[in-house]
């Protein structure tokens, strides 16, 4: 390819271009790196926020870019204060056509206020109009899950007493919330039990090879989340399926992974990395995750799992199980959902299960 | 002689392929494949491919290890319905995972750990038999069995994970999965089960034993590149008649901290630092979940670990965070 003069004169000349232009290469690309690194900083800058006693690296990294970025959903959010009713004001059983039994005591003008606004945090413009259809029912069973959250977990949804949640806090204009799960195990027909629930890329298991089975063993079937022997030497037996194992560790770890990337948070935000067992060390978000826990379990027995046989199947997954709430359904991501924001002082109806009260 | 610093061999010799020694035992019989010679397999090492030696032990060896990792790879295939594409995307995800806890020792059904069983029979086959190869080629060249006792530290762990340990557990379901990401899954999910594996003294030995493996490597290649201007590399003739390269290099331990291997202890004492690596680790591994069922609390008891008593300063912390 290249003219016989220049072959002859490369071989008459021979030179070792090869060990000097690898150093070259090499002390120059380090100085390059160095440079850029001096003069642009990192190019993922990160902020530590502290979350416990100095020298325990108990620190939650983020990214700046991220942790500067509110959720943008949030910036979304509407809301309408409440109408002070007045004697005499109408009640939407007789105000209203068709009005919603579980609502009718309301007075109109916040009956109204509430349908309408619903509609608008579900993105159903239909919702509630009068037919008694599967949305309908949804919609009835999920006002009340709303009012058992804030009166009955408020521990968990309302910490500080200026929080709270409503129908925006999982829907944020979605008919279907992000963030809900389903059943994905078996994960393959070739095998059968401990193999069959792992080792694939799934929602469920964050794309990792942990078991997908995590929040259906924890979150649904409220099995013991417990791994750790409290004493150094325990007489037990692996095989009797009570005693704890190396599977049942790796299934805790599923569910705490989940956990991290449903709230941007890592392990030392609940736990002392040295004795993750050891309540005492732990932080007070655990105690808030423990109570959620409980909370979760209760939404998907008790509010979500009756709704199989009123949704449709477009609706469902595809083992035909009903959607499934988890942390990430109200986090999104974020330690808290909304930031934080008051969501329920404009709310009462949807605060307790009892007649609201205006103020 | 800058020939001499650089991280690749810069000389290589070329003359009719070196087919090694025959003697009485007939190993030129068994001696199979043409050699070659290749460049780029020179810059590394000696440039020289081939012969190779495999015996019977060699060829069982190989047998039963390809049929360990054709086991793994088509129950991986099987578990993506059979679809290349998706072995392929998901490999690292994918494994052949040890039987579920209930069946014990018993053999569990084919899906569910039966072909787990299979395997790791076919691999202890194998590892064993490249073992009693490894022995054999020393016993062969009358060298000493040092290489083969070393391989056995590596089988001794190997064992413990696989066989020795899950015998004592009462269960198969304790191995060890053969996938890239599952294995891995497994390791962490073993120490956490455990009470952090970090406190096991055992463990911390075969850290110790590990990272001084690798800087006394570091240290002695070092040390012989840099006096082999001397003929600091011919260490042989350097252990029985001490020269100028062996001085320098005793000289410049001795000032650096007081103390210097020989010529000949230095490869005592990475050998036994190399082999000490699994031994200890292996320790460690069986008596986990057999004697000690919570490592941290077993260090603090036994003044391993310091025992963190009161007040964390946690009720200087937001609840919920800020």
């Amino acid at each position: 390819m290249l003219p016989k003069w220049y072959d002859r004169w490369i071989a008459e000349n021979p030179k070792d271009i090869y060990g000097p232009a690898i150093l070259i290469g090499v002390v120059g690309g380090a100085v390059l790196v160095a440079a850029l690194l001096v003069t642009w900083g990192r190019p993922l800058p990160v902020e530590a926020v502290q979350t416990g006693p100095r020298g325990t690296g108990m620190s939650v990294t983020k990214f700046v870019a991220d942790a500067a970025t509110p959720d943008p959903t949030a910036a979304a959010y509407s809301t309408v204060p409440p109408v002070v009713p007045q004697i005499g004001d109408p009640r939407a059983a007789t105000g209203v056509p068709n009005a919603e039994p579980l609502l009718a005591d309301l007075t109109v003008a916040n009956y109204e206020r509430l349908v309408n606004q619903m509609r608008i945090w579900t993105g159903i413009p239909d919702l509630l109009a009068g037919e008694e259809n599967y949305q309908t029912v949804v919609a009835r069973r999920m006002i009340q899950m709303t009012q058992n959250l804030n009166e009955n977990w408020s521990g968990h949804v309302n910490p500080n007493g200026n929080a709270g949640v409503n129908c925006y806090t999982c829907h944020r204009g979605q008919p279907v919330p992000s963030g809900v799960w389903f059943k994905v195990t078996p994960v393959s027909n070739a095998t059968a039990g401990w193999a069959a629930v792992q080792n694939r890329v799934t929602p469920v298991s964050g794309s990792t090879s942990l078991p997908s089975d995590a929040l259906e063993k924890y979150l649904l079937e409220a099995e013991v989340i417990a791994v750790h022997d409290l004493e150094s030497r325990v007489a037990q037996n692996v095989t009797d399926g009570s005693s704890p194992t190396w599977q049942n560790a790796e299934r805790t770890f599923s569910l705490m992974n989940y956990f991290d990337n449903a709230l941007g948070v890592n392990c030392v935000f609940c736990h002392n990395s040295r004795a993750f067992y050891d309540v005492s060390q732990n932080t007070p978000q655990w105690a808030l995750a423990q109570l959620a826990i409980g909370m979760v379990q209760e939404l998907n027995n008790d509010y979500m799992v009756p709704l199989t046989e009123v949704l449709p199947p477009e609706r469902l997954g595809a083992q035909g199980d009903v959607p499934k709430i988890g942390c990430l359904t109200c986090h999104k991501g974020y330690q808290k959902p909304m930031g934080g924001m008051d969501m329920i002082s404009d709310w009462p109806e949807l605060a307790s299960s009892a007649p609201p009260v205006y103020q | 002689m800058p020939e001499y610093q650089n991280i690749f061999t810069q000389v290589q010799v070329r003359g009719a392929p070196e087919w090694g020694m025959d003697n009485e035992l007939n190993m030129m019989e068994e001696r199979a494949g043409r050699p070659r010679f290749s460049n780029l397999i020179g810059w590394l090492g000696n440039a020289q491919l081939g012969p190779i030696y495999l015996g019977s032990f060699g060829v069982i060896s190989l047998a039963t290890g390809i049929l360990w990792l054709n086991i793994v790879g088509f129950n991986m295939l099987a578990q993506v319905g059979w679809s290349i594409p998706e072995f392929i995307r998901q490999l690292f995800w994918l494994a052949l995972e040890p039987p579920s806890p209930k069946y014990g020792l018993s053999m569990p059904p084919l899906n569910d750990g039966g072909w787990y069983i299979i395997a790791s029979f076919f691999l202890l086959v194998s590892v064993m038999s490249w073992w009693v190869r490894s022995y054999e080629l020393a016993r062969m060249h009358r060298m000493g069995k040092h290489i083969a006792w070393a391989f056995l530290s590596a089988i001794w762990l190997f064992l413990v994970l696989g066989l020795f340990r899950p015998l004592l557990m009462g269960s198969w379901s304790e191995g060890v999965p053969y996938g890239i990401f599952p294995h891995l899954d497994w390791t962490t999910a073993f120490s956490i089960r455990y009470g952090n594996l970090y406190y096991n003294p055992f463990h911390c030995l075969s850290i110790v034993f590990l990272y001084g493996s690798v800087l006394l490597f570091a240290m002695h290649g070092a040390t012989i590149l840099a006096v082999s201007r001397f003929g600091g590399d011919r260490e042989l003739e350097q252990i029985v008649d001490r020269g100028t390269a062996a001085e320098r290099a005793a000289l410049f331990w001795r000032w650096t901290m007081g103390f210097n291997a020989t010529m000949e202890g230095i490869h005592r004492w990475a050998w036994w630092f190399a082999v000490l690596t699994p031994i200890t680790g292996g320790i460690g591994i069986l008596l986990t979940g057999t004697v000690v069922d919570n490592w941290f609390i077993w260090a603090q008891e036994h003044n391993f670990a310091p025992s963190y008593l009161g007040d964390y300063g946690y009720e200087a912390y937001v609840t919920g965070g800020n």
